[in-house]
């Protein structure tokens, strides 16, 4: 147990002096795209939508809670590629013939993921307070917002990890990325409601687990506790079955390469 | 190297028995490799590109799991029993697997954790392994600023850290100039006087004669040869006599070895363009008649020379070509 701790604990901290060595990257990690699309996309497209079709004071509310969960979606599907170059130039294989547990060196990778993605986070929600929008569920609702987070982003991690493990070059894994990502985002709610969407995006909405993410974190923002608590419920459910799959297919991934 | 032994005597460190590995793409990378490898011995495993080396090595670390066949580091199984091999041995990789954002202090700090040992005694090993390597001065710039030789240092110096009993190295030289092998076949030296036993992989003739006390010769996945360096070259027989002829006369080379190899005294002949290798049981008594049939096939001849047998005969007699052959 000690033993496992040391080694997560070196592996974890690996991953942060990577990030602190690239001046540029940390900065561009903490004020991420995800910033210009809240403030950009929130504020451009605030005449040319319908507060009555949103539901929303304004369409920066509406949308920070799209925003917020756009950015565990990104963080997520790239956990994995320190580990794909790490694959690629034989530093993963130096890690495996060391004594450590097979799982130390994903489980490093998903603290470390889940740390910055929860940092990023809370800036987007400090972003979005700057424009007005304020929680009204206040620090505890904030608190379950980084906890739906990292519910998602356990998925999301190991999908991109195992998509590390079984490609054959990093230019597949970047587009099956790039393939992943837009769909996701498009078939949500990050953009625009359900009743707002061609009936057959909105069914499609339906299926992805990003909309329910969404539709427990955006009530958390803007209406309060009694709306949310019924949608938070089923967003823990459906994010269960989707990390349970999504782990499952990592395990396998990582078998089939480590052994 | 001096004394020869053809064995190791007591238990061996390594043990390869029967390994196979066929890749899922369905390449046959290994078949049938077996060897043992002596404490303290330094066992080379020869080959060209491709012959199997580092797939050998790989299945030894516990990394990849064998297709067939067994093999036993220290006694233990390397399937069986992987993480308890894993506390045992150190692993030099043949690309430089190296985070280029990190120290190379950074990086040996990093394995100490992972052979959990104590920060205390990490520290003192750490500065042990840098001025072995000789990397102390650099130790604390980031790998990205390294050149290739001090890349190696610093894989060498991770294999060191966990103070292995038994170290697997791939091609432990492989793109250095002659001054960093140099140095680095003296610290191999060095660690076979401690007492570690080490498996290297090389394509290198020199390195595998001057380092190693025992060699396979693996070609194609399959162990072709084994024994020490001089063992092998006695096992040749003999010296080897090579004739240049005149390019002009390269129509006849192929008649010229057929009238040699018909000679008493000679045991094998390669052609090679203009060039005839034969290998001879005594050049004093085979000389006179090599030069007369020369003479006899009306060829010129523009160079002769004999040698004992070197280890890049022994790859050929062996392999049906040279190492570094396309
Ligand atoms: N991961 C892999 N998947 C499929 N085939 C592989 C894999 N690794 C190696 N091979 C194939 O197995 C054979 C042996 O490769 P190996 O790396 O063991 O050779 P080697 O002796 O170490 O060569 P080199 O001197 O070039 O390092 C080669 O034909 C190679 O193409
Ligand atoms: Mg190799």
């Amino acid at each position: 147990m000690q033993d496992y701790a040391q080694e997560v604990g070196a592996l974890t901290m690996r991953w942060v002096k990577r990030l602190s060595r690239e001046k540029f990257s940390m900065l561009f990690t903490l004020f991420q795209p995800m910033v210009f699309w809240l403030i950009f996309f929130g504020n451009l497209f605030q005449r040319a939508t319908d507060t009555q079709v949103v539901q929303a004071p304004s369409y920066i509310a509406f949308l920070a809670a799209g925003v917020v969960v756009m950015t565990i979606l990104n963080n997520g599907l790239a956990g994995g590629v320190d580990l794909l170059f790490d694959k690629e130039n034989g530093f993963l294989e130096r890690l495996m013939s060391t004594p450590i547990s097979r799982t130390s060196v994903i489980i490093s990778r998903f603290i470390f993921v889940m740390t910055i993605t929860s940092l990023q986070v809370l800036v987007i929600l400090g972003v979005a307070y700057l424009f007005g929008v304020h929680p009204v569920t206040g620090i505890g609702g904030v608190v379950v917002i980084i906890g739906i987070g990292l519910l998602f982003g356990i998925g999301l991690t190991a999908i991109s990890m195992a998509l590390a493990f079984s490609v054959k070059s990093h230019g597949d894994f970047f587009s099956m990325l790039g393939f992943l990502s837009l769909p996701m985002i498009f078939l949500s709610t990050a953009l625009v409601p359900l009743t707002a969407m061609p009936w057959w995006m909105s069914w499609l909405a339906r299926l992805n687990p990003m909309t329910w993410a969404i539709d427990a974190v955006r009530p958390l923002i803007l209406t309060g506790w009694t709306a949310a608590l019924p949608s938070i419920a089923i967003v823990v459910v459906v994010m269960v079955v989707f990390d349970a799959v999504c782990l499952y297919g990592a395990a396998k991934a990582f078998q089939k390469t480590l052994g | 190297m001096g004394v020869t032994v053809s064995g190791p005597a007591i238990a061996p460190a390594i043990e390869a028995a029967g390994l196979s590995k066929v890749y899922p793409g369905g390449t046959t990378a290994a078949e049938d490799i077996s060897f043992q490898v002596g404490a303290g011995e330094v066992f080379g495993l020869l080959g060209p590109n491709g012959a199997g080396k580092t797939t050998t090595l790989r299945i030894l670390i516990t990394v990849l799991r064998p297709s067939g066949g067994h093999a036993r580091v220290l006694g233990l199984d390397v399937v069986e029993q992987p993480t308890q091999v894993r506390q045992l041995i150190g692993y030099v990789p043949q690309e430089r697997a190296i985070d280029r954002f990190l120290t190379g202090r950074e990086h040996l700090e990093l394995l100490a954790a992972l052979y959990h040992l104590p920060k205390a005694h990490a520290a003192a090993r750490i500065d042990e392994v840098l001025s072995l390597v000789g990397l102390a001065h650099k130790a604390d710039e980031v790998a990205r600023n390294y050149s290739g030789g001090m890349k190696r240092k610093l894989d060498i110096a991770c294999g060191l850290i966990p103070s292995p009993k038994v170290l697997f190295m791939d091609e432990p030289t492989l793109g250095l100039d002659v001054e960093s092998r140099l140095k680095i076949w003296d610290h191999i030296r060095e660690l076979k006087a401690r007492g570690i036993t080490i498996l290297l992989t090389t394509n290198y003739l020199d390195e595998a004669d001057q380092l190693c006390d025992r060699i396979a010769i693996i070609d194609a996945g399959r162990v072709k040869a084994m024994g020490s360096p001089s063992e092998l070259k006695a096992g040749l027989g003999g010296d080897v006599v090579s004739l240049t002829l005149s390019p002009a006369d390269l129509a006849k080379v192929e008649g010229l070895s057929q009238a040699i190899k018909g000679q008493a005294g000679v045991r094998a002949v390669s052609t090679k363009q203009n060039v005839l290798d034969i290998r001879v049981a005594s050049p004093e008594s085979s000389l006179p008649a090599i030069l007369s049939a020369v003479t006899a096939q009306g060829c010129r001849l523009e160079f002769v020379e004999y040698h004992r047998p070197r280890l890049d005969d022994v790859f050929l007699a062996y392999t049906g070509r040279k190492i570094k052959d396309e």
